[in-house]
């Protein structure tokens, strides 16, 4: 397999696509979302409990491609129980990763397991798969409550 | 302007062999492949297996000459000029038309309206027949097979006029319920929209017996043949329908350029399209005459090269023989399937008794997308997603699927191809 697909599609991703972490809907979730990839019919609701500013439970239900489920498993395991503001700057240094690469401004090592995501920026047409959960996750924390879409997301390349 | 030759001679030679293994003796499909320049390119250092065609087709060499030898030899503007190179561009595109005409089997030229595309040409028909034909408490009919372009129009038409759209249903195999279709066509159906060949199922539906349930009761066919016109032959007065759409990017021609063919009375009583230039006979302030068909559709400079283009590619078609092609796609249709069917874990889609050069599929529960992308690593090029086709989607239970199709330039090859990436896929999903 070629070496740029094995970074795509590494253990890691595909354990978390085959057994997704906090794949449940949460009771009492104070912030819902809705994510949708019109380019292939990837779809995820997350919820959030909010409490005192901090992300006390996370989970997410929805179907779609490995990338997309492993990127929102992933998220969901590195958000828990931490505070907003952290979980926004992490969305920061995610979204800067999985469009610029390894070799931008973010470093693999500023975002901890999330790094295994990092081999879709070689994979252009795949990017808006793994920022879905990020985009929706975003939305939820600034509780408009939109449908999030990854139409319109400008193209990074 | 002279052709590269990009096959040395042991290519060559193999070809021959490979030809001569490749299904029907008449059918020569190497040496058809060597009219597509583009087939020889590699992707991420592997060749190239286009199995994308029904998105939209490879040109042949001839196509991509006549388009440029439009615009080295030939570039006017058509109809107004008296100049010598305005003469040249008119015969060229209205040359065009008359082909068209003969490719369809048109009765006149002029039921031939050159568009953007299969699209354009159903918003058309939704925004000219449709306004003045389709009222509060009328019908329109179409099915759970079609391709969004021959669906939106039609729902913002019936939006537009409180109109009643219908939807006739399909079996598990991707067949119409002919019954069912039949029963839905009232006193109120006004037009009847069906597609000719299914994008995602390859289902040829029975177009004549459709206009004759139809007609009988009063109501107009439209004809989605943009996945028809590359493999069937289409004889709209044997058919019998009164519109009939189809794109010359889906048939070897370019993008940009595609026919509206209309009956003739039709076209003389439906209201303009778009206004502008050409559509008139003549223009003041207080009254202006429209043209007669096919101008009075035709607002605007015309694509006169995409019409070059699009002629060049019914010569092109003409050039092979279709009955040995018809057999060759039909060969490798039956070879694909076998071959996907013993995929453990492969499930087909569109099964059809008629069909054509479409092969959908799912595997087990792999997203179609990541086998999009890791086919794509092995040069194999699918389509995956909805494929314009989200209340198909629905009907079949599933979110998206897989689709390899087939054009006159695919090969056992392609299939075998794609049998190999899919073992890849399985794998890294294991």
């Amino acid at each position: 397999m070629n070496g740029e697909l094995r970074d795509l599609y590494q253990e890691v991703v595909i354990d978390h696509s085959k057994q997704p972490r906090n794949f449940r809907k949460v009771e009492g979730a104070t912030r819902t979302a809705e994510g949708f990839n019109p380019l292939c019919g990837d779809q995820l609701t997350l919820y959030v409990k909010l409490a005192d500013g901090v992300i006390e439970d996370i989970g997410f239900q929805g179907s779609g491609c490995a990338i997309s489920k492993a990127s929102a498993s992933l998220m969901t395991a590195a958000l828990k129980g931490k505070k907003q503001e952290e979980a926004l700057a992490l969305f920061g240094r995610v979204h800067i990763l999985l469009t610029d690469g390894p070799n931008g401004e973010v470093k693999l090592e500023d975002v901890g397991k999330l790094a295994a995501l990092s081999g879709v920026w070689e994979f252009p047409m795949r990017v808006k798969c793994a920022t879905l959960a990020w985009h929706t996750l975003r939305s939820a924390l600034d509780g408009k409550g939109d449908r999030v879409s990854t139409d319109g997301e400008e193209s990074n390349r | 302007m002279t052709t590269v030759e990009t096959s040395s001679a042991t290519n060559q030679r193999s070809a021959d062999i490979q030809a001569s293994r490749n299904g029907p003796a008449s059918f020569d499909v190497e040496r058809v492949r060597r009219d597509f320049p583009i087939l020889s390119e590699t992707v991420y250092g592997k060749p190239l297996v286009y199995l994308d065609s029904a998105a939209t087709s490879q040109k042949p060499q001839k196509v991509i000459d006549a388009m440029s030898r439009f615009f080295f030899k030939e570039n006017a503007n058509v109809h107004r000029g008296v100049h010598y190179l305005a003469e040249r561009a008119t015969e060229a595109y209205e040359g065009a038309r008359a082909k068209v005409q003969r490719f369809l089997n048109a009765e006149h030229a002029h039921e031939v309206i050159f568009v953007r595309g299969t699209t354009e040409a159903v918003n058309l028909v939704a925004q000219t027949y449709g306004k003045t034909h389709v009222g509060e408490g009328d019908e329109v009919l179409i099915t759970e097979m079609e391709h969004h372009s021959n669906i939106v129009p039609w729902q913002m038409l019936c939006e537009e006029k409180h109109a009643r759209l219908r939807v006739a249903p399909i079996n598990d195999a991707g067949e119409l319920l002919l019954e069912e279709l039949e029963s839905l066509i009232g006193p109120k159906t006004k037009l009847v929209a069906v597609t000719h060949v299914s994008n995602v199922l390859g289902t040829v539906n029975p177009i004549r017996r459709i206009v004759e349930m139809a007609h009988s009761r009063g109501a107009l066919v439209l004809v989605d043949g943009a996945q028809a016109a590359p493999h069937l032959k289409v004889d709209v007065q044997a058919l019998g329908c009164d519109f009939y759409a189809f794109s010359g990017h889906k048939m070897y021609g370019p993008t940009g350029i595609g026919v509206l063919y209309g009956r003739s009375e039709l076209l003389e009583a439906m209201p303009p399209y778009q206004g502008g230039g050409d559509m008139i006979l003549s223009v003041s302030f207080e009254k202006t005459v429209y043209n007669k068909p096919p101008n009075k559709f035709e607002a605007g400079t015309p694509n006169m090269a995409g019409a070059v283009g699009l002629a060049a590619a019914v010569d092109f078609l003409a050039g092979l023989d279709h009955d040995a092609l018809a057999a060759h796609e039909h060969d490798l249709l039956a070879y694909g399937s076998r071959a996907l069917s013993e995929v453990p874990g492969l499930r087909l889609y569109g099964t059809a008794r008629s069909k054509t050069s479409v092969i959908s599929f799912v595997l087990d529960d792999i997203h179609p997308h990541d086998m999009g992308t890791i086919l794509d690593r092995e040069g194999v090029a699918i389509r995956t997603g909805h494929h314009c086709a989200q209340p198909l989607m629905k009907r079949l239970g599933v979110a998206a699927t897989a689709r390899a199709s087939l054009a006159c330039y695919s090969t056992h090859q392609d299939i075998d191809a794609l049998v190999a990436g899919l073992d890849k896929v399985r794998e890294v999903f294991r």
